[in-house]
């Protein structure tokens, strides 16, 4: 933990303080940038362990499951005995087992926890008998959110564009009424001058409590802080931008709070200094562990080990068997995405003579997409990358795109126009909602990853001149730069020699209807967008004719005969797009013909698989017509799960196709295709792990600890939610937000960690890894796991403290299985890891 | 066809009790019961209602299923059918049908799946029975159950803070209400001397005769109702309960909030149209009310940045054209605007999530930074004045606060030196000495004393207003909440003929439920022992049952028509003479008040956030 991280000198620096607590507040952009994120990411200078038992003490948060719900998974054999036996040798040395167990098993510990945070400010209710909170959070919370509205509001924020206390002052200035009921706050904010450190002198006095109060009042109320904080770093994530710093929503809050307590007694009341008992504790002192922290670790270990264990003696094993084939079907990209984890493995088992790959959704080429009509453009590549170039999509005599939802309009909330469509329009909706319910089908609510690009549009891909210059991006890639990106894509994948003639490049995205948090289904490689523009474009780059040229030079031989093709895969409705087909040849267009029946059985078998997980349909019935109600489960309104998303999420495997292709891995795993023959050096490796480890890291870790605290660190059950301002979503209307995953999407998910399994020698991912810092620290510090095998010696390694050592599985075979379709009508829970016969 | 009507009653009667009886794990078994129940029902009455247009649509009264008999007075439960009570049959069986098919998904998984059911049900039946209801004391049965299916489903995430919170508001609102129509019984007790069907209302010649003797009876009756029906449908100055009840799931915000609960108010001015017809100032009165309510929510709805509360005023400001358009007379107008509005507002509430994908998009597409609204037209300084009150809900949520609780709690904290000890030290004597007067004052007699009934049953809601703002000991409130009854029942002793069975039969429920709450409490300290009322303590994590028992015997002493007591009331209440205003205010504030008071223990000893933290808890600002 940074020095920073104390208030114990007595000078108060507003500067540093705004800076700590930016680092602490919750990092979620607004819902239509919705990226998958550590949530912890604050403590990420620190160990595992450290850092979430440390943020359990300090913020209150639960970071991991109940003693009793690690029992009872140990009841349940999910986690298993032998495992925990190790565990508890390595931790507490191999003479204390018993000891330990016995302490795990049966042991009795006070589980509750009492955070540092809000027990200064706690001294407002015992002390002074007002609870400031209640009196300052909806009003505070109204008029912030009526600030950064999005477009909710017909009468919008008289914004007068100066930013946020500016726009404050300017109608406090000009109006009847007032924000306060008292003159102090109002000079005070008219006058303009005062700083944080002013108010608080009024408030708190004491120089010394000065950053706490400040973080006590701010994580009353993290989720608002936190947008503002986002908002602030980051004013283009909203498309109405708005000027405002955390700084200014603290002085208008500590206005707020004079004025209520103003209120209350008058203007001369003592301050927070006169009446403390004794000064609470320093926020960010040591968090010393406890028997029962131990505990809880040893559990976590414990429970991580025993699907990692089975992972790994099932990697272990050697299907070397593999005899090549001569002619390729065709070979498919995929998203690294768990979710493709299983469709792929349908693909190769209905048709052997095809191949399939994995690497991250955006296909390596970064740039920003402007649909045609649109005013603005998005992002399509993973969210820390600002790209330089952009794509836009052209259609012939298009007509503009326009929603016609009048229940969706303003006229309905209006009292005029709002009296005649009650009386009129009221009565479709009776209609639409009976259709809706008794008939779900596609409607101007819904989202579809189809729709975010038109099949018959044109894009602008090459650049020709560098003059073409729009928002300050360049429009299209020039031959080198494609170059560049295909020849980078393929050596990272190990897709350098036999091609097959037809080269499927699948992006996916994922449809729903009434959902907040729909960004966050679709690619998150591609900040939060369906990847069916990336997959077009690598295409086009692939089957360029100079790009190809320059490749070969670089000892990338692509046959003429061969063709890339992109395609989406929808994720929910499990239905797949093919774009640009008309280039194919008559042969490759006889063998595309073939191979869309293939998918279309395979993504009937896929959502066979992914049924088990849903109630409402029976994991019996037969594919298509599983898949059918798949599709209709997609537009339905009343269904809060369209998909299950990234959840049940633990794996990430960085190797070639053989280390995985005979194991059976319950849709768990991310997968990402490297060949170290390609790539002896590891010079891909950095990229792929550079991207791996904030990607999937984040991801796996917001499932994991919106699933251990669903109440603080997620949002909750999403059937109340109310959005607010279109950005975030609260419950009722003078909630905090709610920032984190809804239960819904979580509650299947084990909390467990990442493991990385790279295929590799040791000493070549260890320079890989070391190549960037913040990639680093994942593995270091240990909010990612990561394991190497030894493509040739099958060889296990673990990396802990900075080095690798030998790990030998204790599980010594992997069961197997024949029959996958019977196997998943079995039940709904996970799977142990299969091999596949 | 007449006794048909008794289906609609009982059919989601029996749908709720059957629901109670599954195992809460048993979702199908549960979402089958309510499909089934509320499926049936609509197929009748869809069914019903053919028959009778075919009939040429008479208006239906069954009468006389007595409840209790004395020699003075019955509580008759009367049932009344015609095209108001068709209006709201129809669009309550349908809403209520789509929307149980709806959470049949919807809730899935969710912890409390049965429980909002239970109440889904229990709320259907209590709509159902209000508006089949005959008379005033029918309509008051349903009327309390919504209450209390209101509380219990803004609720519904009861381990929350704010829930649990807006749902007391939301409850003592409708409490408020109650008092309107309360006292409208008992002026109609006494304007009629008979417990008065609506259907008599629409006797012209037999209102006109008995108005022509007792106007300010007439407008006292009509502004009560009035009182009640603007409560109830979030008119001025009650409006911002309405979005502070959007906590529960989507589809009970959008059934109850957005459709039935809130259009009720409407139907008791309908129903009771025909009695305050020929009150004109009345009729001007609603039509102003309704009138001032739409143009001060509509501003309110224009600033709202959260969907729901968006809908819920714009909701607000249709229903006060409502208001209106039933005042000048045109009652099909109204029905068919309290239909659409209904329809629109459920859909509108069930598709809110989408607002966020759909106007993303199309701002992606046709974005304009801000719209030139009607309001920039105004002088700045008046535009930003407007702009900030509709902010601020026009200082509605205060108001209320301000003008109601405020008082009561200072009123309440007065009596901060009352013990327990001292309680029963200073009362007991105190009620003994009642006792004496009475023995010696005689029962019943011709002339009843002129200020002691008052008097004691000012000392009863001086009880009431004790345990109401009671901090320490809940143990203490519970006694209060007792002896008031006990109170009231001395007071009412006064006046003539209370006989000795009618106190029995009134203090039954009382003793009862007393009894249990009183062991419940002991029970729940010897537990946890500090259970003080300084904050939610969120027992119902640990204790679901028992929470339930002891929600049982709240509703009780509260007088829920679960026991006795609730007819036993509005005995008391036939006993309070005309011209005891004070008596009468005093009753009916204590049981108002006992109302609140008996929901704030229940939810702060067994609501919100729980105070152990060794599971996820919510933070108080959710």
């Amino acid at each position: 933990m940074k020095k920073s991280h104390s208030n114990e000198s007595h000078g108060f620096d507003e500067h540093e303080l705004l800076h700590e607590l930016k680092h602490f507040l919750p990092a979620q952009a607004p819902l239509k940038d919705f990226v998958h994120h550590n949530t912890l990411h604050a403590f990420q200078d620190l160990k595992f362990y450290d850092a979430i038992r440390r943020a359990s003490k300090i913020f209150g948060y639960k970071v991991s499951l109940s003693l009793e719900e690690y029992r009872s998974l140990y009841s349940n054999e999910q986690i298993n005995h032998d495992i925990l036996e190790r565990v508890i040798a390595a931790r507490k040395g191999s003479t204390n087992v018993e000891e330990w167990k016995a302490k795990a098993l049966y042991g009795k510990y006070d589980e509750s926890i009492s955070p540092r945070i809000g027990r200064l400010r706690s001294n407002w209710k015992k002390k002074y008998y007002i609870d400031l909170d209640l009196l300052v959070h909806p009003l505070l919370f109204r008029i912030l959110c009526s600030y950064l509205d999005q477009g909710i509001s017909i009468w919008s924020f008289p914004d007068s564009k100066k930013g946020f206390l500016a726009s404050m002052r300017e109608i406090e200035q000009n109006t009847f009424s007032s924000f306060f009921k008292n003159e102090r706050a109002k000079k005070l904010l008219l006058e303009g001058t005062c700083t944080i450190e002013d108010l608080l002198t009024i408030i708190v006095e004491d120089k010394s409590l000065f950053n706490q109060y400040i973080f006590d009042q701010q994580f009353a109320h993290q989720g608002w802080s936190g947008m503002v904080s986002a908002v602030e770093d980051l004013p283009q994530t909203l498309l109405d931008r708005k000027k405002i710093t955390l700084k200014e929503l603290i002085i208008f809050e500590l206005l707020l709070e004079i004025d209520a307590l103003d209120t209350k007694f008058g203007e001369n009341w003592t301050s927070l200094k006169h009446r403390l008992d004794s000064k609470p504790n320093e926020l960010f002192g040591d968090v010393p562990k406890t028997e029962l922290s131990e505990l809880l670790n040893i559990w976590q270990d414990a429970f991580e080990w025993t699907y990692y264990d089975q992972v790994l003696a099932g990697v272990k094993i050697d299907a070397s068997k593999h005899e090549e084939i001569k002619e390729k079907s065709f070979q498919a990209m995929f998203c690294i995405d768990d979710r493709e984890c299983s469709i792929r493995r349908y693909l190769e088992k209905f048709d052997e003579g095809c191949k399939t790959y994995g690497t991250a959704g955006f296909f390596g080429v970064e740039f920003f997409y402007k649909p045609v009509h649109a005013n603005s453009s998005t992002k399509q590549c993973p969210a820390p990358v600002t790209p330089k170039y952009l794509i836009k999509e052209e259609i012939e005599n298009s007509k503009a795109k326009t929603n016609n939802d009048i229940h969706f309009g303003k006229h309905s909330q209006s009292l005029f126009t709002g009296w005649f469509i009650a009386q009129t329009l009221g009565f479709w909706s009776a209609f639409r909602l009976l259709l809706n319910i008794f008939r779900p089908s596609e409607n101007a609510a819904a989202v579809s990853s189809f729709k975010h690009m038109d099949t018959t549009s044109k894009l602008t891909i090459e650049n020709k001149n560098l003059e073409d210059v729009e928002e300050g991006l360049q429009v299209g890639f020039t031959v080198e730069e494609m170059a560049l990106r295909v020849g980078n894509l393929l050596n990272s994948i190990g897709l350098v020699k036999d091609f097959a003639s037809i080269v499927y490049v699948v992006g996916h995205g994922a449809s729903s209807v009434n959902n907040t948090h729909y960004a966050g289904y679709d690619c998150g490689a591609c900040s939060g967008r369906p990847g069916s523009v990336n997959a077009r474009v690598i295409s086009f780059m692939a089957n360029h004719a100079g790009v190809r040229e320059i490749l070969r030079t670089q000892g990338i031989d692509i046959p003429a005969s061969t063709q890339f093709v992109g395609a989406l895969h929808d994720t929910t409705r499990d239905e797949i797009a093919f774009y640009d087909t008309e280039i194919f040849t008559d042969e490759n267009k006889q063998k595309h013909f073939k191979n869309e029946a293939l998918f279309v059985k395979s993504l009937d078998f896929n959502a066979k698989e992914r049924s088990r997980r849903f109630e409402s349909i029976d994991t019996n019935e037969s594919p298509e017509a599983i898949h059918e109600r798949i599709r209709i489960r997609a537009v339905s309104l009343f269904e809060p799960r369209p998909e299950l998303n990234h959840a049940t999420n633990a794996l990430c495997l960085v190797g070639r196709r053989e280390m995985s292709e005979k194991l059976f891995l319950d849709r768990r795993s991310f997968m990402n295709s490297f060949d170290y023959e390609v790539d002896p050096e590891g010079k891909f490796l950095v990229n792929i792990l550079n991207a791996v480890a904030p990607v999937c890291g984040g991801i796996n870790l917001e499932y994991y600890f919106s699933r251990v605290d669903n109440h603080k660190l997620g949002a909750g059950s999403k059937l109340p939610h109310n959005v607010m301002g279109l950005f975030g979503v609260a419950n009722g209307i003078d909630g905090d937000l709610r920032p984190g995953l809804p239960s819904q999407m979580i509650e299947v998910h084990d909390p467990i960690r990442l493991m990385v399994i790279v295929e590799h020698f040791t000493d070549v991912v260890l320079s890989a890894i070391k190549k960037s810092d913040q990639t680093y620290e994942w593995f270091l510090n240990e909010w990612i796991h990561l394991v190497v095998v030894n493509p040739v010696t099958k060889e296990l390694s673990y990396f802990k403290d900075g080095a690798f050592s030998r790990y030998e599985p204790l599980q010594k075979t992997v069961k197997s299985v024949r029959d996958i379709e019977s196997l998943i009508e079995s039940h709904q829970e996970n799977f142990p890891v299969y091999l596949i016969k | 066809m007449t006794p048909i009507l008794q289906l609609f009653i009982f059919i989601p009667l029996l749908g709720f009790i059957i629901s109670l009886l599954i195992p809460s794990k048993n979702e199908t078994a549960i979402s089958r019961t309510a499909f089934l129940t509320v499926g049936l029902t609509l197929f009748f009455v869809l069914g019903f209602v053919g028959y009778w247009l075919f009939n040429g649509h008479p208006v239906l009264n069954l009468k006389e299923i007595a409840l209790f008999i004395s020699k003075e007075y019955e509580f008759l439960v009367d049932l009344c059918f015609d095209k108001i009570t068709v209006v709201y049959l129809l669009v309550g069986a349908f809403l209520t049908f789509l929307v149980t098919i709806y959470s049949r998904y919807y809730l899935h998984r969710e912890r409390g799946y049965k429980r909002f059911f239970n109440t889904i049900l229990f709320f259907y039946l209590g709509y159902n029975i209000t508006i089949l209801s005959g008379n005033f004391e029918t309509l008051f049965i349903g009327w309390e159950v919504l209450g209390i299916c209101s509380f219990l489903l803004i609720a519904f995430y009861r381990d929350r803070y704010l829930p649990v919170k807006n749902a007391i508001k939301v409850f003592s609102v409708y409490r408020i209400g109650d008092v309107g129509l309360i006292l409208a019984m008992w002026a109609s007790h006494h304007l009629w001397h008979e417990n008065i069907t609506f259907l008599k209302l629409s006797n012209y010649e037999l209102v006109h005769e008995h108005l022509a003797e007792h106007s300010y009876i007439g407008v006292f009756i009509s502004l009560m109702i009035l009182l009640a029906a603007a409560a109830k449908s979030a008119q001025l100055p009650f409006s911002s309960w309405l979005p502070r009840a959007m906590e529960g799931p989507t589809p009970s915000s959008a059934i109850f909030y957005g459709s039935l609960s809130v259009h009720l108010g409407v139907f008791l001015l309908m129903r009771t149209y025909t009695f305050w017809e020929h009150q004109i100032s009345v009729r001007i009165l609603i039509v102003l009310l309704g009138l001032c309510t739409a143009l001060i929510a509509s501003p309110i709805a224009r600033v709202q940045s959260s969907v729901k509360s968006q809908i819920a005023y714009a909701s607000i400001a249709q229903i006060g054209i409502i208001f209106i358009e039933v005042a000048l007379g045109f009652e099909k107008f109204a029905l068919f605007h309290f239909a659409g509005n209904a329809f629109l507002r459920t859909y509108q509430l069930l598709v809110s999530p989408s607002v966020v994908s759909y106007k993303i998009r199309e701002q992606f597409y046709n974005f304009i930074p801000r719209h030139h609204t009607i309001e920039d037209s105004l002088p700045k300084k008046i535009e930003y004045s407007i702009y900030l009150l509709s902010l601020k809900e026009f200082n509605l949520d205060s108001f209320m606060n301000y003008i109601l609780w405020k008082p009561l709690k200072n009123i309440g904290r007065k009596l901060d030196f009352l013990t327990v000890n001292r309680l029963l030290l200073l009362f007991i004597p105190a009620y003994l000495l009642g006792l004496i007067f009475l023995f010696i004052n005689g029962n019943g007699s011709e002339h009843p004393h002129e200020y002691l009934p008052g008097a004691f049953a000012l000392i009863g809601l001086l009880m009431i207003l004790k345990s109401f703002s009671e901090r320490k000991s809940p143990l203490m409130s519970w006694l209060l909440l007792i002896m008031n009854h006990f109170w009231i029942a001395l007071a009412i002793s006064f006046n003539e003929k209370f006989e000795l069975t009618e106190i029995a039969f009134y203090l039954s429920g009382i003793i009862v439920s007393g009894l249990v709450g009183y062991w419940g409490i002991l029970k729940l300290k010897s537990y946890e022992q500090n259970i003080d009322l300084n904050q939610f303590h969120g027992h119902s994590f640990e204790h679901p049952k028992f929470a339930m028992v002891f929600l049982l015997a709240c509703l009780g002493l509260a007088g829920f028509p679960i026991t006795p007591t609730f007819i036993g009331l509005d005995l008391v209440f036939s006993h309070i003479h005309e011209n005891q205003v004070v008596l009468a205010y005093a009753t009916a504030s204590s049981y108002i008040l006992a109302g609140i008071s008996l929901i704030r223990l229940y939810s702060r000893l067994f609501l919100g956030p729980h105070v152990k933290t060794y599971h996820e808890t919510a933070y108080k600002s959710s």
